[in-house]
């Protein structure tokens, strides 16, 4: 028996048919085709698939489709706009905050909930906010970077001083 | 050399715009019309023998295509998976792994079965109705007991439990020991983990039938090693298997094999004519790809009263699992050959028994061998200092190699390119105020609290590797690396190699290299890795040997490119090709910098009539690599603990890591490679331990929910820093950084822990070094 539902993903609305049991990161990657959401375990610890449901960050695996019903959400696809990233995913790139990037679209969608509720996080408060999502790449180190320096960018915090680099492509 | 701006600058990666705004291609972000999924059914139990599979009910739930079992797959499989057999040069019992259970199943999680369904929670839903009766046998967990004469076996019909056996001498032990003032005995436990790179394992398979061709995706480090085994073992040509492995979400080890799953997709899709693809579960990965460490060190030192360190004996038993990991082998060497670590011993004996348990295999795990070896000698130097009563960064000093002594044969004959061991403690010990630290501590502990300050100067083994070390080693395998730069007549550049980037930014550093070699603009190289149809063949990525053997490849191709150039552009010039000079891109007549062709004018003429005399068209090379030896990265780390005795908590308050690589292509992608392997030691050291039932073999740590890596609160600020010691193994210098911090990192921490705690005559300290652990030890030793 499948179920109606109609969410609201980056803006575009879609409506489907599926099986109440789907979870909501299935739906989004295997139904309405956006695979930047990626699923790192089965028991919610990962924080992988974190989006954005309401502007408030949810593990995607933590909920069924249908619960989306009527919902808007943002996936790590709708971050970029108009051919610029979001500040978010330029600090990312700017401060070496992923190195396989699996995990990466989720640090930045929880990341962009903590700057919603708290502009200018201390490292403790980045810790904290971040603390449901786990790297096995970076240490962290430069994730922490990166959310303050998207902070700073943002408006939230006196820009850092920059480090010289070379811009690659 | 051509202009150099390129190598050692910081350039922002090319792959994260993609990868950040979530347009990476992993494996499962990919479909095949007509695909159907694949669900394994695993083994309940960690030894039995399987009576009967009954797939009648399982039939017929909704969706399901197909279910195979080992009789099934043995009509389009043969033979086993890889094991590299030759290194257990006295090889006892070794048994062969067919990729799914026919009737004895030998550890938890093994597959017996499989399941094709039109959609994934249908394949999975269908596989809980497959009915498996059991006839329980033994069940092997505790290596050690294992050993024993007697033991249960792992397998039935095996001899016994031992893989291999195997000596390491060197020098003379007896004489060693008979000079010593002080011995010290430590039993030293490496436990079990689990590698969790973030993506689980993924793989896709299409059999095109009658066209007898396969392509399959696939999260490996190693797609050309994958392709040869599924070339046995699927009986198709090699050259009608293609492998690709797109974007691969980490990997530490764990993906450098060929697995039971991508012979399983495979094959099930020749069997059902369909695409198949297999997605690992968190849950899954933990049962089913292979684990890390699993060692137990026996060490007894002996030294003189004024910290001369004379000898090291060391006794290895490692934790196989049911099968011999394919370079299971390779880590106890390792171990043992790099256990005299940045040290001058009169001598060192090491014996490494394999030996055979119902759990899953142990495999490479990000340092494979080194950090086991790290860990035992830095904590024997630490050990012999308490004796002694003497600073641990005086006795480690007193015992390194000068920087003259170089390239310095260690005890076990292994020869140390470069170094100087002195330099990177002598700048770690600054960074952390050493002697002020020390007064801090004293201070400390007349109030009660166990401030904890650890040493770790590490030397590790990068580059594999030179064929004519490793062959004997691996299984005859030589260990070069491929590659093809080609010059498109417009002047862009396309590069293939055999390596493999998973995280590490090869695409980046790759075409920093060969932007600088042949004088071309960075944006114009484009770098092709991971796709066997397009990519010569190649070993892949581990080791930490991308750079150093990979990268030295696409060096000397892009030299070899030069040279031709350099023809064609006298040619042009109508100079003598000994009057021309390459140099910031441009040949020019010496003497007349004005005179020039730029690499690109050169390209085009390669591709148009006019060459000289006898030459092809063309501007492009292929090297396969072979260094002289391999390389030897080093560094000081200095971790600085604070345990609370009264709850057994490990506040690390500062971690800092002096570390030499060689020279540096990409200062940030180095950085980036230090924090992530620390942060993985440190993992080991305080927060992760795969637990298997002693009596049933079920894993106890079976999820992410069970099982603790490190999070954000976990992983303290780490401060870096850095010496630049070429290596002169090879023409740029370089060494290899991929898994120097998780080498340095666990003896760094453990040591602080022990040294927090020497107050109360603790001298040791096994890891995890968790609350509970620490606790109980501190009320203990409080009796």
């Amino acid at each position: 028996m499948k179920h109606k539902v109609a969410t609201t993903v980056n803006g575009h609305r879609h409506e489907h048919e599926v099986e109440p049991r789907l979870l909501l990161v299935h739906y989004l990657r295997d139904v309405v085709g956006l695979t930047g959401t990626h699923i790192g375990c089965d028991t919610s610890q990962c924080g992988a698939c974190t989006i954005l449901v309401d502007g408030k960050a949810v593990k995607s695996c933590t909920m069924f489709a249908v619960q989306a019903e009527g919902r808007n959400l943002t996936t790590i696809e709708g971050m970029a706009k108009d051919g610029q990233l979001h500040p978010l995913q330029q600090a990312f790139w700017d401060e070496h905050g992923l190195q396989c990037g699996y995990c990466t679209p989720g640090f930045i969608m929880a990341a962009a909930y903590l700057l919603s509720q708290n502009p200018n996080p201390t490292d403790d408060e980045i810790r904290k906010g971040l603390e449901g999502n786990l790297c096995r790449c970076t240490g962290y180190v430069n994730i922490i970077k990166s959310v303050k320096s998207a902070a700073a960018a943002m408006g939230g915090a006196p820009a850092r001083a920059g480090e010289k680099s070379v811009a690659g492509r | 050399m051509a202009v150099t701006t390129m190598i050692g600058a910081k350039i922002h990666r090319r792959e994260d715009p993609r990868l950040v705004t979530g347009h990476g291609s992993y494996v499962d972000d990919m479909q095949q019309v007509g695909m159907a999924y694949m669900s394994v059914v695993r083994s309940s139990q960690a030894h039995a023998r399987i009576k009967s599979i009954d797939i009648t009910d399982a039939s017929k739930a909704p969706g399901v295509v197909a279910i195979y079992t080992a009789r099934d797959f043995k009509a389009v499989l043969s033979g086993g998976l890889p094991v590299t057999e030759s290194l257990i040069a006295d090889k006892k019992y070794v048994p062969n792994q067919f990729p799914i259970a026919e009737s004895e199943v030998v550890y938890f999680g093994e597959p017996v079965a499989v399941v094709l369904a039109d959609e994934r929670y249908q394949a999975a839903d269908a596989a809980e109705r497959v009915q498996v009766e059991y006839e329980l046998l033994p069940v092997v967990v505790d290596f050690e007991k294992a050993m024993q004469n007697g033991s249960e076996k792992a397998h039935s019909d095996g001899p016994d439990n031992i893989a291999w056996d195997v000596n390491f001498p060197g020098g003379d032990i007896d004489a060693a020991f008979k000079e010593a003032d002080v011995t010290v005995k430590e039993r030293i436990i490496q436990q079990r983990v689990f590698p969790m790179s973030m993506e689980p394992r993924t793989v896709m398979a299409n059999f095109v039938p009658f066209a007898n061709q396969l392509t399959l995706w696939t999260s490996t480090q190693v797609p050309h090693f994958v392709r040869i085994f599924l070339c046995f073992g699927l009986g198709i040509p090699e050259s009608q298997i293609r492998v690709i492995a797109p974007d691969v979400g980490g990997g530490f080890g764990s993906k450098l094999r060929p697995y039971p799953e991508e012979y399983l997709a495979a094959a099930s899709s020749k069997l059902s004519g369909r695409p198949v693809k297999w997605v690992e579960g968190r849950t899954e990965n933990l049962q089913a790809t292979t684990h890390g460490r699993g060692h137990i060190f026996d060490i007894e030192v002996a030294a003189k009263k004024d910290g001369t360190l004379l000898g090291l004996k060391v006794t290895n038993l490692s934790d196989n699992g049911a099968y011999v990991g394919v370079f299971g082998a390779l880590q106890s060497a390792l171990a043992l050959l790099l256990a005299p670590g940045c040290y001058k011993w009169k001598a060192v004996h090491g014996r490494t028994v394999g030996i055979l348990t119902n759990k899953m295999s142990t495999d490479p795990y990000r340092g494979a061998g080194r950090p086991e070896a790290a860990h035992l000698v830095e904590r024997a130097v630490d050990l012999v200092a308490q004796e002694l009563k003497m600073d641990p960064a005086d006795l480690r000093r007193k015992n390194f190699p000068s920087e003259a002594e170089f390239p310095f044969t260690n005890a076990l004959g292994m020869v140390y390119d470069s170094g100087n061991y002195a330099k990177t403690l002598d700048k770690a010990q600054q960074m952390v105020g050493y002697e002020d630290l020390r007064r801090r501590q004293s201070e400390l502990r007349k109030q009660g609290r166990y401030l904890g300050i650890g040493l770790s100067t590490y030397v590790e083994i990068c580059g594999v590797g030179p064929s004519a070390a490793t062959s004997h080693v691996s299984g005859n395998l030589s260990l070069v690396e491929s590659s093809v730069v080609r010059v498109h007549p417009t002047g862009s550049v396309t590069v293939a190699v055999g390596t493999h980037s998973h995280g590490q930014g090869h695409d980046t550093t790759f075409a920093q290299i060969v932007a600088d070699a042949l004088g071309v603009p960075y944006d114009s190289v484009e770098i092709h890795h991971g796709d066997t149809a397009d990519t010569p063949f190649g070993y892949g990525t581990y080791g930490s040997r991308s750079l150093a053997v990979g990268g030295i490849s696409i060096y000397t191709s892009c030299q070899k490119v030069v040279d031709k150039a350099k023809k064609i552009a006298a040619h042009m010039l109508e100079a003598a090709d000994d009057d021309v000079v390459f140099d910031q891109g441009r040949f020019h007549v010496k003497g007349s910098p004005e005179r020039a062709k730029t690499m690109g004018e050169v390209a085009l003429a390669a591709h148009l009539p006019g060459l000289p005399e006898g030459m092809e068209a063309g501007l492009e090379a292929v090297t396969y690599f072979d260094p002289p030896n391999f390389t030897w990265p080093f560094g000081a780390h200095i971790c600085v603990v604070e345990v609370d005795p009264d709850t057994g908590a490990v506040d690390i308050q500062k971690y800092i890591a002096v570390d030499d690589c060689g020279n540096i292509i990409n200062p940030m992608i180095v950085d980036g490679q230090i924090h992530g392997g620390v942060a993985q030691g440190i993992g080991q050291a305080l927060f992760e331990e795969v637990v298997y039932a002693e009596d049933t073999g079920q894993l106890r740590t079976g999820t992410l929910l069970d099982y603790n890596i490190p999070g954000m609160g976990e992983i303290p600020e780490l401060e870096l820093d850095r010496t630049i010691t070429p290596s002169p193994t090879n023409v740029l210098g370089v060494k290899g950084v991929g898994e120097a911090g998780t080498i340095a990192a666990s003896a760094a921490v453990i040591n602080a822990v022990v040294d927090a705690l020497s107050p109360f005559g603790i001298k040791h300290v096994d890891m995890p070094a968790s609350p509970d652990r620490l606790w109980k030890m501190i009320k203990e030793a409080r009796k």
